[in-house]
């Protein structure tokens, strides 16, 4: 259902952002980790401050801060240079190293530097480097972080005897879903391994002292022994399988892959617990079917608020098809999805998504900026957004409210907080966007009754 | 100091502890986690706020999204600034060329926009591959009858300060195209104020009060047919020393206009700064002028201030900025609210200003070049600072350890030049340092930070 919408040239406020902030954030999430890109220093400090204003946490991504010279007679020097100066800094015990649009084109050949560079320096150990090509000029963050995934599982995992965990690759959530996740799996019973998990990187304690690498994320024993979980669970139905670790663990070590959707709203969530049932044997914990419960008694006390309005939804791909799948399941009727994303299945997957519930298929659109989706929106009449922070003056613009979900979240607290997945995460957005509607309603009425 | 590098030891000096020296103005150590940006970075924070021209990024998205509505530059009247635009250059561009992608892109948004020139920007692999921005924006300026001008500023090309050069490359192209006729002989260019929350708006009242005419604000709430005329002024006066003083150096070389070097932080610098554009005009009565508003201003804000200061005397602060001319200012501000500055760095400062810097420091301040979080944690430490001032990148430090924090950076929301900055700035400053949610955080609560270790 791609339908005509202007073809432009030029892109204006994307709708996406580059390869290596994925990768930057998901070497995030190892334990012990530094992110490292080589490229000019502008990168590394660009996406720190983006980052930062998401988080409002510290974030050291480190730089190769190539020059001109560099540039001209490549990188490896700066690169050695840079990744000595991190290890004898930070002491860390993982090294992500993610290249950038210029180190890919002025061609420097990165894994052979990095052998180079552990003959060179490394004889005496030294911290793992895991390297992924991260060029920005294709693709966008998504396929970053998931790059920076498989790679952490490529270069990492190994034959390992069977242990009974479960691998657990869910794509790019907020801290506060991560921590959710890890509490679902343990609920459950099962030992899980979340990669990455920067839930408590990025999402830390105040502290008396600044810490060279901020504690938590995955850790890389747990990575390495991947190749002997029992399954592989991983979310994103446009996660090509080039980029998906899961694909990897199941063609390299016969682990079986379970690839879901992201667990946003009743029925996605449903389909993840399913999974762990059948894993662990056991039946769902009593904390979720009451969970679901109310979920769904709120649901009901709601629904008239929220029914027949009309949303666009906007972000990275695999979270649109979560958010769309729940605004159908409570009657919401999307009438845009947009992303900057080019995945290719990001319309099949939204046709899924809404099937069944008497909607008219939303318009969906891949590579969308958010002029596009400003021409769209003026047409489309719709009641509110639903997307992240860079929505704000498009929204704005028509007089429409913007409920802001996954990143970034730059003009509101707490965008690490936001919980989206599971029967809780859905219980949040459904209130969310009930009480978004009917402030609408309350603020707009010449009477403004203090009961709904 | 064990949190610097070995190879940092000479970008860091104490005041009074040893004799001057500083390494300072070179390219980042690779690995150090510099907090500087890049080319790139420079250009744009320079020109973003010619609110009525276009700014468009050739290269791949990342830059163009990550400086995308990032200023709090306010414009009066277009916001074309706000915009980001792009040529979102894919593999097959990078492959054979994106001068075809320029040209299409350019003259797509200037038919969707009319702005009154167009800025483009090269990014790291435009430089690379070899695009001929210079041809494509001639023959679209020929084609649109606006100037389209290329900047120079592929990122590895050198720190921030170069792409400020290129920033006023391009610009010098603008200066000398406009007609000049009625222009006062009391006249000036406001150089290097890029009117964040309204403060240039605040600076030319000052001026206007003092019978003196503003042909351009370079570049805040900026113009291309205000730059066209900037060589009628018959003055500049240059802030941020780093970002335009270069355009001031060019417009001496073509047009001999002479310039001053301002400060509108703070009560003495902005005091200072006026009366020295007074003088430069040998007007008494414009002279006078200036007094009684200096005089009148102080009366508004003075009563206020010495509150703060009251309670913020002896309190220790901590300033890392983009450039040292700000830090001067900013050293003297703090002074007039009692407080005392323990650390200052700046990420572009030069020799002589860390020299001035450590003339006007207190013995024991450390000053620092081009410095990085693990080596500002230790200072924010070491120092017992009570508040830090810095940007957006700096933030999380401060209040990771649980410091106080005032945004000077140019994506702050808050106005801080003029005299009135100066009350926001008190205000600010005491509203961070005497939050009671201190009291909770480790630095000052032993029993928290246990919980928060265990």
């Amino acid at each position: 259902m791609t339908k005509m919408v202007p073809q432009y040239v030029s892109t204006t406020n994307a709708c996406k952002l580059c390869k290596p902030l994925g990768a930057s954030l998901a070497f995030r999430g190892v334990e012990g980790a530094v992110p490292f890109l080589h490229g000019s220093q502008g990168c590394a400090t660009y996406m720190r401050r983006y980052i930062i204003s998401h988080f409002n946490e510290p974030i050291d991504i480190a730089s190769s801060s190539l020059g001109e010279k560099n540039a001209v007679y490549g990188g490896g020097a700066n690169l050695k240079l840079g990744l000595k100066n991190v290890t004898a800094k930070y002491n860390p015990a993982l090294i992500g190293i993610a290249t950038t649009c210029l180190t890919e084109t002025i061609g420097d050949d990165v894994k052979r530097l990095l052998y180079e560079y552990r003959q060179e320096f490394m004889q005496d150990g030294g911290p793992l480097l895991v390297q992924v090509s991260t060029p920005s000029y294709s693709g966008t963050h998504m396929e970053g972080f998931h790059a920076a995934v498989r790679a952490l599982v490529e270069q990492l995992t190994e034959a390992a005897d069977p242990n009974g965990t479960v691998s657990i690759l869910p794509g790019f959530l907020s801290a506060a879903d991560l921590r959710s996740l890890k509490e679902m799996a343990g609920d459950w019973g099962l030992t899980a391994t979340v990669l990455p998990d920067f839930s408590e990187t990025l999402d830390g304690p105040a502290l008396r002292d600044y810490p060279l690498i901020p504690k938590g994320g995955t850790k890389i024993s747990d990575i390495r022994a991947m190749g002997g979980a029992k399954a592989t669970v991983e979310f994103g139905y446009t996660l090509s399988d080039q980029l998906s670790g899961g694909k990897y663990l199941e063609k390299s070590y016969g682990v079986p892959l379970h690839r879901l959707g992201m667990p946003v709203g009743i029925r996605e969530t449903d389909r993840f617990f399913e999974v762990l049932r059948d894993l662990s044997g056991n039946p769902m914990p009593e904390k979720y079917t009451l969970a679901r419960g109310r979920l769904v008694d709120s649901l009901v006390d709601g629904h008239k608020y929220v029914f027949g309005k009309r949303a666009i939804v906007y972000g990275e791909e695999d979270l649109v098809i979560g958010l769309t799948s729940f605004l159908a399941e409570i009657g919401v009727q999307p009438v845009l999805c947009a992303s900057g994303g080019t995945s290719g299945s990001f319309v099949a997957a939204i046709e899924k998504a809404v099937a069944g519930f008497g909607l008219e298929m939303p318009r969906v659109h891949e590579g969308m900026d958010f002029h596009e989706i400003g021409e769209l929106a003026a047409e489309l009449k719709p009641d509110f957004f639903l997307g992240h922070s860079k929505g704000y003056t498009l929204a704005r613009g028509l007089g429409l409210p913007l409920i802001r979900v996954g990143f970034p979240i730059h003009d509101r607290m707490g965008g690490q907080r936001l919980l989206h997945i599971g029967y809780h995460g859905a219980q949040q957005l459904f209130d969310l966007i009930a009480n978004t509607m009917i402030a609408v309603k309350q603020d707009s009425s010449e009477v403004g009754y203090s009961y709904m | 100091m064990e949190a610097a590098l070995l190879e940092r030891q000479d970008s860091i000096h104490r005041t009074g502890e040893a004799p001057f020296a500083m390494e300072c103005n070179k390219d980042s150590l690779a690995g150090a986690v510099s907090q500087r940006a890049c080319v790139f970075c420079g250009s744009r924070v320079v020109l973003y706020p010619i609110a009525d021209a276009l700014h468009l990024v050739h290269g791949p998205i990342g830059c163009a999204v990550y400086t995308w509505d990032i200023r709090g530059a306010l414009s009066s009247g277009p916001e074309l600034h706000r915009m980001s635009f792009s040529t979102d250059m894919q593999e097959t561009d990078v492959i054979f060329g994106g001068e075809k992608k320029l040209y299409n892109a350019l003259v797509e948004l200037i038919d969707r926009h009319a702005p009154k020139a167009a800025f483009v920007y090269s990014t790291c692999i435009v430089g690379i591959i070899g695009d001929d921005m210079q041809a494509v924006c001639r023959r679209v300026s020929e084609e649109k009858g606006i100037p389209v001008l290329p900047v120079q500023s592929e990122g590895f090309k050198g720190n921030k300060r170069a792409g400020y050069a290129a920033a006023c490359n391009a610009m010098r192209q603008l200066v000398g195209m406009g007609d000049i006729s009625g222009i006062s002989k009391y006249s000036l260019n406001i150089l290097g104020d890029f009117n964040l929350a309204g403060e240039i708006w605040l600076i030319r009242e000052y001026f206007t009060r003092m019978g003196v005419e503003v042909v351009a604000n370079i570049t805040g709430d900026g113009r291309v047919g205000d730059i066209q005329r900037a060589h009628g002024a018959a003055l500049n006066v240059v802030q941020c020393s780093g970002s335009t003083m270069d355009l001031a150096r060019m417009m001496k070389e073509d047009y001999g206009i002479p310039s001053l070097r301002v400060s509108y932080f703070g009560i003495e610098d902005m005091a200072e700064s006026l009366y020295a554009v007074a003088a430069f005009f040998k007007d008494e009565e414009m002279m006078r002028c200036t007094r009684e508003l200096v005089k009148e201003e102080l009366s508004l804000i003075m009563p206020e201030i010495m509150k703060y200061r009251q309670a913020l005397a002896g309190k220790r602060a901590a300033i890392y900025v983009g450039g040292a001319f700000k830090a001067f200012s900013l050293v003297k501000a703090f002074r007039t609210i009692g407080m005392q500055v323990v650390m200052v760095g700046s990420q572009t400062g030069t020799p002589e200003d860390y020299e001035e810097l450590a003339a006007i420091t207190d013995p024991g301040t450390i000053i620092v070049d081009d410095s990085n979080p693990l080596e500002l944690s230790s200072f924010l430490q070491e120092k017992d600072v009570d508040i830090f001032v810095g940007g957006v990148k700096e933030r999380p430090i401060a209040y990771k350890l649980g410091v106080a924090f005032c945004d000077h950076n140019h994506e702050r929301k808050e106005m801080l030049a003029g005299f009135t900055g100066m009350l926001n700035f008190a205000r600010e400053v005491y509203g961070s340092v005497m939050s009671p949610v201190w009291r909770f955080v480790p630095r000052k609560n032993e029993s928290a930070q246990e919980k928060a270790h265990d």
